[in-house]
């Protein structure tokens, strides 16, 4: 129960953070990743300020079995670089390229009820589902 | 290469970033977790007791807007009209996140800020891919 709380309110901070930074603006995004053009560098600033932010806090994580409330810690244990992530990470890169639009963004849009996000979140619900009915089948 | 000067905000976004930090911090310290938001929407999905923490995480985010209207003036986001272009960005980007395991929160905030080689690998493939994307496309 406690866990939910925590995620509820970090998820309520997560998204006031992206509206802040611009990341929740498509055309915002698109501008950084423009590089001709007029070139917008903010999203520099996003990355910064988040890695700067939670460097220590994983830093410390990494070394402990249990989060300060006493709950598993669950890190990845994959290590291998595989082509699963190095294909999935460079069609995710296009896919992020042609809308400016990622995960987390793409669920501000929706609570802001565009017709646009609903085109892409369906799509990219479809787009997961296809690939875990592959995996599965592996 | 021009700078957009107009539309540089390196200030909000800075901050936007910190939050974003703050609640990668909260999940990891307090409750053990990589906050990964591709992550979170496909195993919403897989109705598990795992489930209940994520969607109120994405719960917090389709908040976030609403509670940001109450205080705030929220910035219009401008995004795409065409529905081919949407839905194509959004499967790619469903599709590669999941061959991936994750996007730019999981592999760019807490992957980075934890050091692991996959996120670091993943995170150069997908900007890059997404750099070319975008400026070929806009």
């Amino acid at each position: 129960m406690i866990n939910f709380f925590i995620a509820l309110i970090s998820g309520l901070i997560f998204g006031v953070g992206l509206i802040i930074s611009g990341m929740a603006n498509p055309q915002k995004v698109i501008g950084f990743l423009n590089l001709f053009g007029t070139w917008d560098p903010s999203l520099l600033f996003v990355m910064l300020g988040g890695i700067g932010i939670s460097f220590l806090p994983f830093q410390w994580s990494r070394y402990q079995q249990k989060s300060l409330l006493g709950y598993k810690m669950n890190f990845p244990d994959k290590r291998k670089i595989d082509l699963k992530l190095i294909i999935g990470s460079a069609i995710f890169g296009v896919g992020w390229g042609l809308a400016g639009i990622c995960p987390g963004p793409s669920l501000i849009l929706l609570s802001l009820g565009l017709n646009e996000a609903v085109y892409f979140f369906l799509s990219m619900l479809i787009g997961m589902l296809m690939i875990s009915i592959i995996n599965i089948r592996d | 290469m021009h700078i957009d000067t107009s539309s540089f905000t390196p200030i909000a976004s800075l901050a936007g970033g910190i939050l974003i930090g703050i609640s990668a911090s909260l999940m990891v310290l307090l409750s053990g977790r990589i906050t990964g938001i591709s992550g979170f929407i496909r195993l919403s999905l897989e109705r598990t007791h795992e489930s209940a923490w994520r969607i109120a995480f994405l719960v917090g985010i389709l908040l976030s807007p609403i509670l940001y209207k109450l205080f705030f003036i929220l910035p219009t986001p401008v995004v795409s009209h065409n529905p081919l272009l949407l839905a194509l960005a959004g499967m790619l980007v469903g599709i590669g996140t999941n061959l991936a395991s994750g996007c730019t929160s999981g592999h760019g905030i807490c992957g980075i800020a934890r050091l692991s080689w996959r996120s670091i690998i993943a995170v150069t493939i997908f900007i890059a891919t997404a750099f070319v994307t975008a400026t070929l496309t806009h």
